[in-house]
């Protein structure tokens, strides 16, 4: 380490929490203060995530940037390409030694896919303080528990160990669950924030066992004379840190045990034809996947979005879905490949159930909430089916559309919630005509709904079009062999029933901005609708301009996310 | 030990030396003082004790376990580190005691809690079978006496039953030993390993082994030995369940890792069979009994104690994983249970400190009660939910660490469906503690614009127990983990 370092990553994390604690301590009746230093802490807490997404951006592409260490590494040729692409990609490392009896670090850096995450976390974390401004009962408790939230989500993305991974997506679980049970939606909300709880933390703590299984592995590989002989290699080469041990949840230390195959030996648990990854892959990638909303786990997802009140729908579908796809990529994918390449020829069929069905539930709803909850099912089986492509064209659309589907759904979420905090109805026939009293929202809505569509243009279609190219591309790679009958070239097929998915999105999304936006205004069931405040407009800035930028120039985040999934690609030997 | 050396004899025996004199000031004070005094002698058993903890440190013992008193007492790092959590939860049980009228308005419960303590901390060390029944009992009749001190029926059917479960559980550890010297004609518990170890019956030793566990069982309160626990911790005055749930617990488990480890080691063959399969299949059928019917029975409780007292039976049964685990014979599985043990002293205290105000201020153990809490006390309030925390294994709090050990040592130990259950119980759990806490931030409840007071000496003592579980899930865990770890080397063979 050459001198002192600003820890921006630690202070994105921990000025969250440090104004939790503040305002739980608080007079609960200084409203104001209240509100100040939960919008102050969001605003400096996103400016922070701003200066890391962009310095990010800016070493891409620079002589000597990312690009070109990648390039270099991939041509040299070496047995660990990935891992040291994987490591030199990070950024803002922080490395403290926690337990390191156990190889446990507090270890968080940023690499081109968190760092977009990470700026999605601050905008919707800005934009969530914004729209519960006016909530009246027990703000003070409510926005505590909503910056716990949000340092969780933060901690999630940018831990480099694994045991810092879950500890921030555990850490995550209570203030939500508290804020559906006790601002949410008063018919579902105890059903529902119990029920997304449990859902989710089912799938985490099969995943953390697996983890801890793997951890004993990749440690007796380490342990064994060639792979102590790696492990020195990989220490005096600089890519793992000088303290390192045989047995540790670094996940570069992992993602090495992985490249060099101890993830793949047979014979896990004296079975035959059983490999670590083959047998954990599912597990933890399903285990993951449940709270990326992936078929059947899916049930949780609309109950609990419904249920919410709107700041932590928001959250919730903006960022912390997109917590579980990217932790299944981040554990399940990148830690064993191998798994992947046996498990995801079936698991993509899941995604394209997720693609349609999602789709074709949402149109069917009556309840607005219930239509964008049901579109974000949808949308995040496109993710999942962009990690099933195995490939880098496809992969990339999916870390697009995570970053696109957030800002996208927040914007969702946050229209629905003005339109019912001014209406009291979320009945998608009994409203109508609202563009006269909200043409600001009814714009924002618009938007959101074109990007949903994946129209050019807009952020949606820079997202969808590469994954389905990935679809493509993978077709003639990927083979599934069912017993005695073997399936090639389905993933062409599974294209064409899953771009059935943004037609339907299409026809729901226009039927809801047609009802609730055009149409009649009934001025005598309405009469005291104004337009929204000035904050409301932040919001709708705030989440509707980058799904604009991305759309035109998609160049602004589709090199960055790109470079963060070489080495993941190149892991599943798709370079 | 060729000679008798009494001062380092003395030294060993260092904080059960100080408990006893602490007991006779106690008495005096009890006496001699003015009635009402309670709060003094509060403190000064709290202050005592609470300095006691620090002398296990004071003199490191050796790498390997050693044996003093005549072969009566192990002392090594095992048991200095269980030691220190004892004496840290007769502290704390003294100062959370302070207004409650039931127990803690008496003087005389301050010196029964002392003596109990020293029972516990004797367990912890023991290293002969005398010992270990004589630690046992002086804890054990302590704490019938204290379970029946309420005045209110309840209180005495509480007593009665514990003393009548807890006298049976007794006996038939009693009648386990007799076996045991029977079979090897020592009541020292090296002797009987190696008497074992050439031995060639096996039936004797399996209903032995199969004694203990029982008994140990009871004291532990694991399914199917439970039955005493949600009624005689409903029943009995509060300070008196939280120190029966943590320090009988902890004790039992120090004894139970040094009884199985070296009685009953793995290289011991009786005919053809591992005695160690035997004994794990047992724990492990104790454990996943534990964990699941301890949640699937707390999920109903509408009283909070009783809940506890469920939630105290999953517990046990968590800390079980990790004694299944002792198989594979590496220090992480001793240590996470060490570690468990710490932190769940601390934690549970935690719990039951806050209920003692509440129930003081309302009249009442119930959950819905606990409405509005953090708009009487945020305190209060706060200080019950880090405990719940830790409790369901949530970071920041302790829990978290400690569970994620037990669950490692299990998965280290090929025991990975044992881990999966555990976890998957973990969540049951997580459902019965999420409930309080959102009664207590979110519901309302009429009084909820009383304030309610926090007393000196329990911001004192739920203020420590919040900033140790804190630092236990956060900064000081790689301390404390090591220090165990140091404990576990000193009686595993071979490290």
């Amino acid at each position: 380490m050459e001198g002192f370092q600003f820890p921006i990553l630690s202070a994105i994390v921990f000025i969250p929490i440090f104004a939790a604690i503040i305002i739980l301590f608080m007079d609960s009746k200084s409203r104001d203060l209240i509100r100040g230093i939960a919008i102050t802490a969001a605003v400096v807490v996103l400016a922070l995530s701003a200066v890391v997404f962009f310095t990010y951006n800016s070493i891409i592409d620079e002589p000597g940037g990312i690009k070109d260490m990648q390039e270099q590494i991939l041509t040299s040729g070496s047995a660990t390409a990935s891992t040291e692409m994987y490591v030199k990609g990070m950024e803002y490392r922080e490395y403290l030694p926690w337990v390191s009896s156990l190889g446990i670090s507090y270890h968080v850096a940023v690499d081109g896919l968190s760092a977009p995450m990470i700026l999605l976390t601050g905008m919707v974390t800005v934009t969530g303080v914004l729209i519960s401004w006016n909530i009246q009962d027990r703000i003070r408790e409510f926005m505590a528990f909503f910056m716990l939230l949000v340092a969780g989500v933060y901690g999630v993305f940018i831990a480099v160990d694994l045991f810092v991974l879950f500890f921030f997506y555990e850490l995550a679980i209570f203030p939500m669950y508290l804020l559906i049970a006790g601002w949410g939606w008063v018919k579902l909300r105890e059903y529902a924030a119990m029920k997304l709880t449990l859902y989710i933390l089912i799938g985490s703590v099969v995943a953390l066992v697996g983890v801890m299984a793997m951890y004993f592995v990749s440690g007796n590989f380490f342990s064994s004379a060639a792979g102590a002989e790696q492990l020195a290699n990989a220490i005096s080469t600089g890519i793992l840190p000088a303290n390192s041990t045989a047995f540790s949840f670094n996940m570069q230390q992992l993602t090495l045990a992985a490249e060099l195959g101890a993830f793949g030996e047979l014979g896990y648990f004296g079975v035959e034809g059983l490999t670590f990854a083959s047998f954990w892959f599912p597990l933890i990638f399903m285990g993951f996947g449940i709270l990326a909303g992936l078929f059947p786990f899916h049930n949780w997802s609309p109950d609990g979005h419904v249920a919410a009140p709107t700041a932590v729908s928001m959250i919730h579908a903006g960022v912390l879905m997109k917590v579980g796809a990217y932790a299944a990529l981040r554990v399940a994918i990148q830690l064993m490949p191998s798994g992947a390449e046996i498990h995801m020829p079936w698991i993509v069929f899941l995604t394209v159930i997720n693609v349609v069905l999602g789709a074709f539930i949402a149109f069917r709803q009556r309840d607005f909430k219930y239509v964008i909850g049901y579109s974000s099912v949808s949308h995040m089986g496109l993710v999942s089916m962009g990690w099933a492509t195995m490939n880098l064209t496809g992969m990339t659309g999916a870390g697009l559309q995570m970053f696109s589907h957030g800002a996208m759904t927040a914007l969702f979420f946050g229209c629905v919630g003005m339109v019912y905090d001014r209406a009291h109805t979320r009945d998608i026939p009994s409203l109508g005509g609202f563009v006269k009293r909200m043409p600001w929202v009814a714009v924002a809505f618009a938007i959101g709904g074109l990007t949903s569509m994946g129209m050019p243009g807009f952020s949606g279609f820079i997202a969808e079009f590469p994954i389905f190219q990935g679809m493509w591309q993978a077709s003639d790679q990927i083979t599934l062999t069912l017993g005695s009958i073997e399936l090639s070239n389905y993933y062409s097929i599974l294209v064409i029933i899953s771009s059935l998915g943004i037609v339907i999105t299409a026809a729901y999304v226009l039927r809801v901005t047609g009802q609730v936006f055009f149409g009649e205004f009934d001025s005598q069931k309405y009469p005291d609708i104004g337009d929204i405040a000035i904050q409301d407009r932040v919001i709708l800035l705030l989440l509707g301009i980058p799904l604009i930028v991305l759309g035109l120039y998609p160049a602004i985040l589709a090199p960055m996310v790109q470079s963060g999934l070489v080495p993941v690609v190149n892991l599943l030997g798709g370079m | 030990m060729s000679e008798f050396d009494i001062a380092r004899n003395l030294l060993v025996v260092l904080p059960e030396l100080g408990l006893t004199i602490l007991a006779i000031v106690l008495l005096l004070m009890d006496s001699y003082l003015p009635k009402g005094s309670n709060r003094t002698i509060a403190y000064t058993a709290a202050i005592a004790m609470a300095a006691l903890a620090a002398t296990p440190l004071l003199f490191p013992p050796d790498e390997t376990s050693t044996l003093y008193w005549g072969g009566m007492i192990h002392y090594d790092w095992l048991s200095q580190i269980f030691k220190v959590m004892l004496l840290f939860a007769g502290s704390l049980t003294c100062l959370i005691a302070v207004k409650d009228h039931q127990a803690g308005k008496r003087g005389e419960f301050y010196l029964i809690i002392t003596i109990a303590t020293l029972g516990t901390s004797l367990m912890a060390g023991s290293a002969d079978l005398i010992m270990v029944f004589v630690a046992l009992e002086t804890l054990s009749i302590p704490l019938y006496v204290l379970a029946a001190f309420g005045k209110n029926t309840r209180s005495s059917e509480a007593g009665l039953k514990y003393f009548l479960y807890g006298s049976f559980a007794s006996g038939i550890l009693l009648y386990g030993f007799s076996f045991l010297y029977g079979f090897a004609g020592t009541t020292s518990l090296e002797g009987i390993a190696s008497a074992i170890a050439n031995g060639t019956e096996i039936v004797p030793i399996l209903a032995a082994l199969v004694m203990v566990l029982v008994g140990f069982g009871f004291k532990i309160s694991a399914v199917p030995f439970h039955m005493w626990t949600p009624d005689v911790y409903e029943g009995a005055p509060t300070p008196v369940t939280a120190f029966l749930s943590v320090a009988s617990k902890a004790g039992s488990f120090a004894l139970l890792i040094r009884f199985l480890l070296s009685v009953f080691p793995a290289d011991v063959i009786v005919a053809g069979q591992s005695i160690q399969t035997f004994w794990i299949n047992l724990v492990v059928v104790l454990a996943v009994l534990s964990m699941t019917l301890g949640n699937v029975l707390a999920l109903r409780q509408k009283n909070f104690k009783r809940m506890l007292a469920y939630s105290s039976i999953a517990q046990a049964g968590y800390t079980l994983v990790g004694v299944a685990a002792l198989q594979s014979n590496s220090d992480l599985a001793i240590a996470a249970i060490s570690f468990y043990m710490f932190m769940y002293i601390f934690t549970n205290l935690l719990a039951f400190g806050g209920l003692v105000l509440v129930s003081e201020a309302t009249g009442s153990d119930d959950i819905s009660n606990m409405a509005g809490l953090n708009r009487r006390n945020p305190w209060i309030a706060l200080a019950i939910t880090i405990g719940l925390l830790s409790l369901s294994g949530i970071p920041p709090a302790a829990g978290f660490f400690g569970k994620f050990f037990l669950f490692q040592a299990a998965v280290e130990a090929n025991l990975v469906l044992l881990a999966i259950i555990g976890v998957l119980n973990a969540i049951v759990a997580l459902y019965y503690y999420l409930v309080v806490i959102k009664v207590m931030y979110v519901d309302h409840h009429e009084d909820e614009d009383q304030p309610i007071a926090m007393p000196p000496a329990y911001a004192w003592a739920l203020g420590l127990a919040t900033v140790v579980v804190i630092l236990l899930g956060t900064i000081a865990v790689a301390p404390i983990f090591d220090w165990a770890r140091l404990g576990a080397q000193a009686i595993i063979p071979g490290f």
